[in-house]
C-alpha cells in the first residue's frame, strides 16, 4: 500500500510517497515548477488516481490542471476548466479549493474560487460550471476580500444529502440544502471583531470549516479570531476556544473516524500571526472542543512561520495521519494522530496546501 | 491582411515551438489579432487574455514597438505587416 502526499507551494507542486505505512517518506522532484499551486486534491475514486491542481501561471493566469499518472504528465482544458460565463464581467483570479465529491457521485468535483464563486464539475475536474445560486446571491456584492483575496475557500458536500456548505473570507458560512440552488448564511454566534456589529448575519472572516466524524450537523470553524462549534449544521455556533493559547489561526481539521476529534494550529492574533512564543504546535481536542491538548513532539521551537488554511490535512487511515505545511517550506507528518511528527520536507517554497491519500 | 506575432520563449511551446506566427486577422485592431491567435491556439490565447477578453495584468503587448496600454488597448490599430510582440512584465518574486 502506498500513501501519497501532495504539497502545493507558491512555486510548484511536490509529491511525497510512503510505502511503509507512513513511517518514512520520499520526496519527489518538483512538478509545475514556478507555478503557484494553491489548491490540490487526490481523487482516488477513479481507476487511476487523479491529481488535480489549481495553479496560477504567474503572468499567464490561473487554471486547473490534472495528472492521471501521478505527475508524469499534466493536462488542461484548452479554453480553461473554470471560466466565467460571458456577460459577468468577471475573470477567474485563483482556484482556492478542489474538492472531489463522494464515491456515489464519482465524476463530481467542486471548486471554490476567487472572486467569491463556487463551481461544479461533472467530468472529474476537466471543466466546471458556475453555481449560479451562490453567484447570484444578493449578499455577494457585499462580501469583502480578506487579506489573501475574496474567495470561496472551503467546500463541504454532504455525502448523504444535497446539502453543500461553503466558507468564505469574508462572507462567512453559507449552506445550500438543494445542491447549490438556494443559499442562506449560517453564522449566528461567530464573531467579527473587525466590524462595528460583532455578530452580523454574514460578513465574518471564517478561515476554515471541518465536519465532525459524528455526522454532518456537527461542524468546527477556525475563525479570524475565535474557534467555534456548531451542532445544528451551522445554524448556531458556540466558542470552543477556551484552553487554546490563541484563538487565531487558519486551518481546522477533523478526524474522519473519531467523533469529537479535531486539530488546530494556533497563531498569535491579530497582526503577528506567528506561533505563540515561536513554538509551532498542533492542538487536539477529543471532546468536541471542551478541552485541548498541546502536541509538540517533532514540531520546532524557534519557528516564526505560519500554517495557512489548506496547509494542514488528515488522511483516511484508522490511526489518522496529519500533515502540516509551513510558510517557511517545511512539511511535518504524523501517523499517530499528532502524538509525534517527523519532517517530510524542508526548504520548499511557502506551503499553501497539503493533501494525503492512500492509493488503491 | 497579415501580421506577425512574436512570442516570448515561455509561450512558444503552446504554438508548436514557434516564436514567430503569421496571422490573418478578420479586422485591423489588436483584439482582432488576439482573436485570430486564440482561434488558432486556444491555450496560448488564454495565457494572454482572461475570459473577459482583457489582456492579463502582467502581460505586455507592443504593436510595432509601442505599448498598447498607452495606445488604445485592444482597439489599437494594427496595420498590414505589423509586428505584435507579447512579453511578460517585470513582475514576480
Amino acid at each position: 500500500m502506498t500513501d501519497l502526499l501532495a504539497i502545493g507551494t507558491r512555486k510548484g507542486l511536490w509529491l511525497a510517497r510512503s510505502d511503509d505505512d507512513r513511517r518514512t517518506w520520499t520526496l519527489g522532484e518538483p512538478h509545475l515548477l514556478a507555478q503557484e499551486v494553491a489548491a490540490v486534491s487526490i481523487d482516488t475514486r477513479r481507476p487511476a488516481p487523479r491529481v488535480l491542481a489549481g495553479i496560477q501561471y504567474g503572468h499567464w493566469g490561473p487554471t486547473v490542471m490534472w495528472s492521471d499518472d501521478l505527475g508524469g504528465t499534466w493536462q488542461e482544458t484548452d479554453h480553461g476548466a473554470i471560466r466565467f460565463p460571458e456577460g459577468q464581467d468577471a475573470a477567474l483570479a485563483r482556484v482556492w479549493q478542489l474538492r472531489p465529491d463522494t464515491a456515489d457521485r464519482p465524476d463530481v468535483v467542486w471548486a471554490g474560487c476567487e472572486p467569491h464563486s463556487l463551481w461544479r464539475s461533472t467530468d472529474g475536474g476537466c471543466s466546471f460550471a458556475l453555481v449560479r445560486g451562490l453567484w447570484d446571491h444578493p449578499h455577494r456584492t457585499t462580501w469583502e476580500p480578506g487579506g489573501g483575496g475574496g474567495a470561496v475557500h472551503t467546500v463541504l458536500p454532504d455525502p448523504a444529502t444535497d446539502r453543500v456548505t461553503v466558507a468564505m473570507s469574508t462572507g462567512g458560512v453559507y449552506v445550500s440544502e438543494d445542491g447549490g440552488g438556494e443559499w442562506a448564511p449560517r453564522n449566528r454566534g461567530i464573531t467579527a471583531g473587525f466590524l462595528p456589529d460583532e455578530l452580523p448575519e454574514y460578513g465574518q472572516c471564517v478561515h476554515k470549516v471541518a465536519v465532525d466524524a459524528s455526522g454532518p450537523d456537527r461542524l468546527y470553524a477556525q475563525n479570524h479570531g475565535g474557534v467555534f462549534r456548531s451542532d445544528d449544521a451551522g445554524r448556531s455556533w458556540t466558542s470552543i476556544a477556551e484552553g487554546l493559547p490563541a484563538d487565531f489561526g487558519f486551518p481546522i481539521v477533523s478526524s474522519p473516524h473519531a467523533p469529537g476529534t479535531a486539530w488546530v494550529v494556533p497563531l498569535v492574533a491579530d497582526m503577528q500571526r506567528v506561533p505563540p512564543e515561536g513554538r509551532l504546535r498542533v492542538h487536539r481536542t477529543r471532546d468536541a472542543g471542551e478541552t485541548w491538548t498541546e502536541l509538540a513532539a517533532g514540531l520546532p521551537d524557534g519557528n516564526w512561520s505560519a500554517v495557512l488554511r489548506d496547509a494542514f490535512c488528515a488522511d483516511e487511515h484508522e490511526s489518522t495521519g496529519l500533515y502540516v505545511g509551513t510558510r517557511d517550506g517545511c512539511v511535518y507528518a504524523s501517523a499517530d494522530e499528532g502524538e509525534t511528527f517527523t519532517l517530510v520536507a524542508d526548504h520548499l517554497p511557502d506551503v499553501l496546501t497539503v493533501r494525503a491519500a492512500r492509493l488503491p | 491582411m497579415t501580421v506577425q506575432v512574436v512570442l516570448p520563449g515561455a509561450l512558444a511551446s503552446l504554438a508548436g515551438g514557434q516564436r514567430h506566427l503569421d496571422l490573418d486577422p478578420a479586422g485591423g485592431t489588436l483584439a482582432d489579432v488576439l482573436d485570430a491567435l486564440c482561434a488558432a491556439h486556444p491555450l496560448l490565447g488564454r495565457r494572454i487574455r482572461d475570459e473577459t477578453g482583457r489582456v492579463r495584468r502582467f502581460v505586455n503587448v507592443y504593436v510595432d514597438g509601442d505599448d498598447v496600454r498607452y495606445g488604445g488597448g485592444l482597439t489599437a490599430p494594427v496595420r498590414e505587416g505589423a509586428e505584435v510582440q507579447v512579453l511578460p512584465s517585470v513582475a514576480g518574486g
